[in-house]
């Protein structure tokens, strides 16, 4: 029988480091710079081959890091607003992966800078001839549309930072104010996250194919992002865990709650995902299932099944037990797989604008994907060895040792 | 019990011992029954009794005391199997309705689509999933704590209608085969186990 709870209670004396030592750092940093640089030269390289073709792969890289960059700071912000004491280490990790939505607003010149590419549908000349798009003009017309992006980038990026600072402030005063001001600002963020959230994926992915319209768009992406935020957060709980750290705060019980917070999402993501397609698909409006019509044609086809198992089914019977949720391996696995699906999701939505009829894979797409992972794996590693594991004078660092699964 | 018409009238020794188990089988209480004023000292009794090596004791609180199940050392619930069996007994059931009623049974023409329309039916498959796994886990709950039950010998206790606000109860069985009636009282009472008595079954 586990005596687990008395002893992380009782124990506060355990021995363990508040930060991340120097060479295990430095080795991080390394090796993540490492990654960013080759994804750089290949973004380059891709660029200079097909730039039309690298700036939808470029899209969707980009898009990748920024949705789990948005999931994170979605878990921020949920922690503050619910008072979650299980997740304070959690959250200094989530801090972390949301530090790229800064990041990102230099990530995004290469989309701004191909966007007449990407959005040529309503950007390029014939729109103004399209009874469709003509009506659209006031909401899709360039001006406005990098106004909007200027808006939520900038949204995003100060509520990353403001969430991320004001915690590294308690590290060093433990003022409890601090937390209630961010309990505070949680409840209006949580608002201006979910608006631009939505309207940053009409614009940003949905108005890829201008004629499609789908209110329950930014659900969709949502589901998505909070998953992948999950994965990327089981991933460096059971890595620091491997590694000897947050012995004081973090146990088996915490990768347990992240488990099966990932699968719930996982879940949410095909309720949200089923809800979009069921309702284009009984009511066979043509300029609504065109848009799912394009993503049955040629390969597209398996790239939608493999949404539908890989993205759901799969997942969901592997990820129903607590043992694999408890399980350090099979929580990473289920994790990496996750990730790698929601880029699968991500190429599905963005790539048949151009890829029409079939996938055609190429080394570009890998290009557009490695430059921007590298990007949120050096943040990340920035950020863990540049500061402590966890809130180091959090008001609720007790309760979280407390933490156990029923 | 089967052995007590044999060993009447006998005078044997084992005869005796027979005879002596047999009272004591028949006078044997349910269980001694005592209780506490917090739950701290409650989870302290139950950790203590469980590394003793009793197996059969059970808790009685105004409240869900968290970890409690550990410190009994109870063996993790067997409910989410039947929950499990609940669901996809509910999804066989209603991809085996969908499958005869829109395919077999009544083929219609609706909307166009496919006799067998998987994705007008998932709802269905869904829905009747989850009806099933709530009723596995809300039924299963009811038999596998034997419920309904209107008496229980534990209600013999003089206190024990504060179980239900403000004293916690622990009760040692004497099924238990540790239980001895003399050294389990003491070890109660060390423990600081208020008004001690014996239940009857």
């Amino acid at each position: 029988m586990s005596h687990a709870p008395e002893v992380l209670g009782d124990a506060p004396d355990v021995a363990d480091a508040e930060r991340l030592d120097e060479a295990t750092g430095k080795k991080l940093v390394k090796v993540a710079g490492a990654v960013a640089a080759l994804g750089l030269l290949l973004c380059i390289a891709a660029y200079a081959t097909d730039a039309k073709r690298f700036a939808f792969s470029y899209l969707t890289g980009f898009m990748w890091v920024v949705t789990i960059g948005l999931g994170a700071l979605f878990f921020v912000i949920l922690q503050h607003i619910t008072k979650a004491g299980w997740s304070v280490a959690a959250r200094r990790h989530m801090e972390w992966v949301s530090a790229i939505l800064p990041v990102a607003i230099v990530l995004a010149i290469p989309v701004i800078l191909g966007a007449h590419d990407l959005y040529h549908h309503w950007m390029g000349p014939q729109a103004a001839s399209d009874p469709i798009l003509v009506k659209k003009v006031a909401w899709l017309n360039p001006g406005f549309f990098y106004a909007r992006l200027a808006i939520y980038f900038t949204l995003w990026a100060t509520l990353a930072w403001w969430f991320a600072r004001t915690s590294r402030k308690q590290d060093e005063s433990g003022d409890v104010e601090l937390t209630h001001s961010m309990q505070r600002v949680s409840a209006p963020s949580v608002l201006l996250f979910a608006l631009s959230l939505s309207f940053g994926a009409f614009d940003i992915l949905m108005s890829l194919a201008p004629h499609w319209y789908s209110t329950i768009f930014g659900v969709y992406i949502f589901a998505g992002s909070v998953v992948s935020a999950l994965a990327v957060l089981a991933l460096i709980t059971v890595g620091l865990q491997g590694g000897g750290w947050l012995k004081r705060v973090s146990t088996v019980e915490h990768q347990h709650d992240v488990g099966k917070l990932m699968f719930a999402f996982t879940v949410f993501w095909a309720y949200i995902g089923f809800s979009q397609f069921m309702l284009i698909w009984y009511a066979n409006m043509p300029e609504e299932t065109i848009w799912f019509h394009d993503r049955w044609q040629g390969s597209w086809k398996a790239v939608s099944l493999t949404l539908l198992f890989g993205h759901f089914i799969v997942p969901f019977c592997f990820l129903l037990s607590r043992h694999v949720k408890r399980h350090k391996r099979a929580l990473v696995a289920a994790a990496i797989w996750m990730l790698a699906m929601h880029y699968v999701d991500l190429y599905w939505m963005i790539m048949p604008t151009l890829d029409t009829g079939s996938a055609h894979p190429s080394w570009i797409d890998l290009a557009g994907l490695l430059g921007p992972l590298g990007v949120l794996a050096l943040v990340i590693a920035c950020k863990a060895s540049r500061g402590p594991l966890y809130p180091l004078r959090d008001p609720r660092l007790a309760e979280t040792r407390r933490h156990v699964n029923l | 019990m089967a052995h007590t018409e044999s060993s009447a009238g006998s005078a044997t020794p084992a005869a005796a011992a027979a005879v002596a188990a047999a009272v004591d089988v028949a006078t044997r209480p349910f269980a001694l029954v005592g209780h506490f004023e917090s739950p701290a000292q409650l989870y302290r009794a139950c950790e203590t009794l469980r590394d003793a090596g009793y197996e059969h004791f059970d808790a009685h609180t105004p409240f869900p005391v968290h970890g409690l199940e550990r410190a009994m050392g109870l063996p993790a619930s067997k409910l989410p199997w039947v929950v499990l069996c609940g669901g996809t007994a509910g999804l066989s059931l209603a991809v085996w309705l969908a499958y005869y009623s829109q395919e077999v049974w009544y083929r219609h023409n609706i909307g166009g689509k496919e006799a067998f329309a998987i994705p007008s039916l998932i709802p269905i498959f869904f829905e009747l999933t989850i009806l099933l796994s709530s009723f596995a886990a809300f039924f299963g709950l009811w038999a596998m704590n034997k419920q309904p039950e209107f008496f229980h010998p534990v209600m013999q206790h003089p206190s024990f209608h504060r179980a239900s606000d403000d004293l916690f109860f622990i009760a040692v069985e004497a099924r238990d085969p540790k239980y001895d009636p003399v050294a389990t009282r003491a070890l109660l009472e060390t423990l600081g186990t208020r008004e001690l008595a014996e239940v009857a079954p």
